[in-house]
């Protein structure tokens, strides 16, 4: 199971703007009548998109009285899941998948710039409150190997240079293109396509 | 080689783009109304002689799961869950279809919810998909703008509707109770079988379950037929997969091939080959890392297949195929694997939660030469002691992994942590026992 730090600093009060309300009443209609506790894992997003991509405990239990379920319900799931943060993470947050397929194509390198560049240890936020990083399980690019999430995007196919250079110009504030950084299609065989050739090259 | 023409994903490298228009160009939404006209009975008998088996790991034969839901809905009404949550390391062939496929997969939820008889369809996306699940998501508000799903869906009198619950980052979740628990809001914790979920699933209702890909073929094989399905491949093992072939190759990528096809092809062939040549391959990770991992001289004339892949003690999985050459410490791959599992353990079972971190502290120190010699048949033994012993097969896929390692390259472990044992054992009890209690003087009680 995963740790999970609960920040000290939390706000007294949290409630939804109008647009999330609105926004939070539609998750709920996606569920029979009655089973609205299924919106819990969405109305979690929107309060975590809401408050600067982190959950304090206020809004666990604005949405448990949203939802009339328990608070402890809420709790649990906030906690047991690992995309939940409970304490507050950098306006780029970096997500550096280490496990197996990424370890075998250098991901431990991309962790050694993160810990030079942002921060000696994982989910610490940079002194302007700009980037932090941490070490994650597989995020299922493993053909793109080794990669980075930031925030909701995926940088693909990188190196440590390529990372150091993406690392600045988040600092600077820039947001990265995402996507591969060997300018490769996709998920296709670099320069080694072997499978429907006819239809690239229409 | 399988022929560009038979392959299911056309768009596999999105060469074609995935709106509505181009998917149609490729035959998508062609004759929806009239495959659901014919009846379920013949789409479910139509499935199951096209021998489709489930694509997500387990290899359940698709038509049979169908078969098993309710024929007539009662009280409750019929679910269909798509399990999207793929997050085997090793695999990432749903992805691929979520992004440059979604109306292969949304024409394939109409079609198997008409014949398991259910009205809405959940598909459970896992949340670093988030751009993944947008595009579904407009392909979706796409079909409902062209009245392909929603009410009379397709013109077939059949009322369908499509919702994304995007999860949170939980691996568990990708088992089917876990993904239900989790759907209705709970924490993603396994439930017992039975009952199953065809008959008690989502909400208490029935619910039929299927991986992504599962689904995404189930329209080509009605439009093309089961014998074309089935003139693919092995017996019992028929069709075309997507293989995900990462690590240690020249060219990682994802490919369509047919099952059965040999792995040395594909890493040859679709991902350029081994680094450092075919002679420098250590071990191959062939379905996901839950799956045991395979020696070179295994390697040379293994087909990718369900059963061929059984016969060698190991599993087709997800078709993550990951090459580990030598460069690479083997145990390290494996420690971080094992460390994948502790970090993923729902805490549920006992025997897995303490277990998998038991096999990753045990693994990390035998990769560090650590480890005394009689740890090593220790860590079997704790693989044992977690395998069968779990609600879920979280247990087992945690356990194989390390059994592959054991069984193909013990030696290597047992040559780097030669250390004596702290204890000196007897070998008449077994290790479990504390030892030094049973010698004479200690277990005597003295006055």
């Amino acid at each position: 199971m995963s740790l999970k730090k609960i920040s000290k600093n939390q706000p007294d009060t949290f409630e939804f703007n109008k647009q999330n309300i609105e926004l939070a009443n539609k998750m709920i209609s996606n569920y029979p009548e009655g089973k609205q506790q299924s919106a819990v894992m969405s109305l979690l997003y929107i309060a975590q998109r809401q408050n600067n991509n982190w959950i304090p405990l206020a809004s666990m239990k604005y949405i448990a009285k949203f939802l009339s379920m328990p608070y402890i319900k809420v709790y649990e799931v906030a906690t047991f899941y690992s995309m939940y943060n409970l304490s507050p993470v950098g306006e780029f947050f970096y997500q550096v998948c280490t496990t197996t397929p990424c370890m075998l194509r250098g991901a431990y390198k991309l962790v050694d710039v993160c810990k030079k560049k942002i921060s000696e240890d994982e989910n610490e936020v940079s002194k302007d409150g700009k980037v932090s990083w941490m070490e994650v399980e597989c995020l299922g690019a493993c053909i793109n190997a080794p990669m980075v999430q930031i925030n909701d995007n995926y940088y693909e196919d990188l190196d440590a240079n390529k990372l150091e250079k993406i690392i600045d110009q988040t600092i600077r504030g820039e947001t990265p293109k995402s996507g591969s950084y060997r300018g490769r299609i996709n998920s296709e065989p670099e320069n080694n396509r072997k499978t429907l050739m006819d239809i690239k090259n229409a | 080689m399988l022929e560009d023409k038979n392959r299911i994903f056309q768009n596999l490298y999105n060469d074609l783009g995935s709106d509505l228009t181009s998917a149609q160009k490729r035959g998508d939404w062609k004759d929806t109304k009239e495959i659901i006209s014919k009846g379920r009975e013949w789409i479910i008998n139509e499935i199951k002689s096209s021998e489709l088996r489930g694509r997500g790991g387990a290899g359940f034969p698709t038509g049979l799961k169908w078969s098993f839901a309710p024929k007539e809905v009662g009280s409750r009404p019929h679910y269909l869950v798509i399990n999207a949550d793929e997050s085997e390391p090793g695999t990432c062939k749903d992805r691929d279809i979520l992004r440059f496929e979604p109306h292969k997969l949304i024409e394939g939820c109409l079609i198997s919810a008409y014949a398991v008889n259910a009205n809405v369809c959940y598909i459970y996306i896992r949340g670093e998909y988030f751009n993944e699940g947008q595009k579904l998501q407009k392909a979706i508000d796409e079909a409902y703008s062209k009245n392909l799903i929603g009410k009379n869906a397709s013109g077939s009198n059949w009322d369908f509707d499509i919702f994304i619950h995007y999860g949170a980052g939980a691996y568990i979740c990708g088992e089917e109770t876990a993904l239900l628990e989790s759907l209705e809001g709970k924490k993603g914790q396994p439930r017992l079988k039975p009952p199953f979920p065809a008959l008690i699933g989502l909400y208490g209702c029935p619910t039929i379950i299927n991986n992504v890909e599962t689904i995404a073929v189930v329209p080509t094989i009605l439009k093309r037929g089961s014998k074309w399905f089935s003139s693919i491949g092995k017996p019992k093992n028929r069709g075309t997969k997507i293989f995900c072939i990462s690590g240690n190759v020249n060219n990682p990528c994802n490919v369509e091939e047919e099952m059965g096809i040999s792995l040395k092809d594909l890493i040859e062939k679709h991902a350029g080959g081994v680094i450092g040549g075919w002679e420098n391959l250590k071990a191959v990770i062939p379905g996901g890392s839950s799956m045991p991992m395979l020696p070179k001289d295994i390697c040379e004339n293994l087909k990718m297949d369900f059963d061929s892949l059984v016969e060698q003690k190991s599993g087709l999985g997800t078709a993550g195929i990951v090459v580990i050459n030598k460069d690479q410490d083997i145990i390290k791959c494996m420690a971080r694997i094992a460390r994948f599992y502790k970090h993923e353990s729902c805490g549920q079972c006992t025997p897995c939660r303490e277990g998998s971190g038991w096999m990753w502290r045990m693994l990390e120190r035998m990769a560090k030469g650590e480890a005394s010699r009689e740890e090593v048949d220790m860590l079997m033994d704790v693989t044992q002691q977690i395998e069968g012993h779990t609600i879920c097969a979280f247990g087992e896929g945690s356990a194989w992994p390390v059994q592959g390692l054991l069984r193909h390259f013990k030696k290597e472990i047992v040559k780097r942590n030669n250390f004596n044992p702290l204890v000196n054992k007897n070998n008449k009890i077994p290790y479990l026992v504390d030892q030094h209690l049973l010698e004479k003087d200690n277990a005597e009680i003295k006055s």
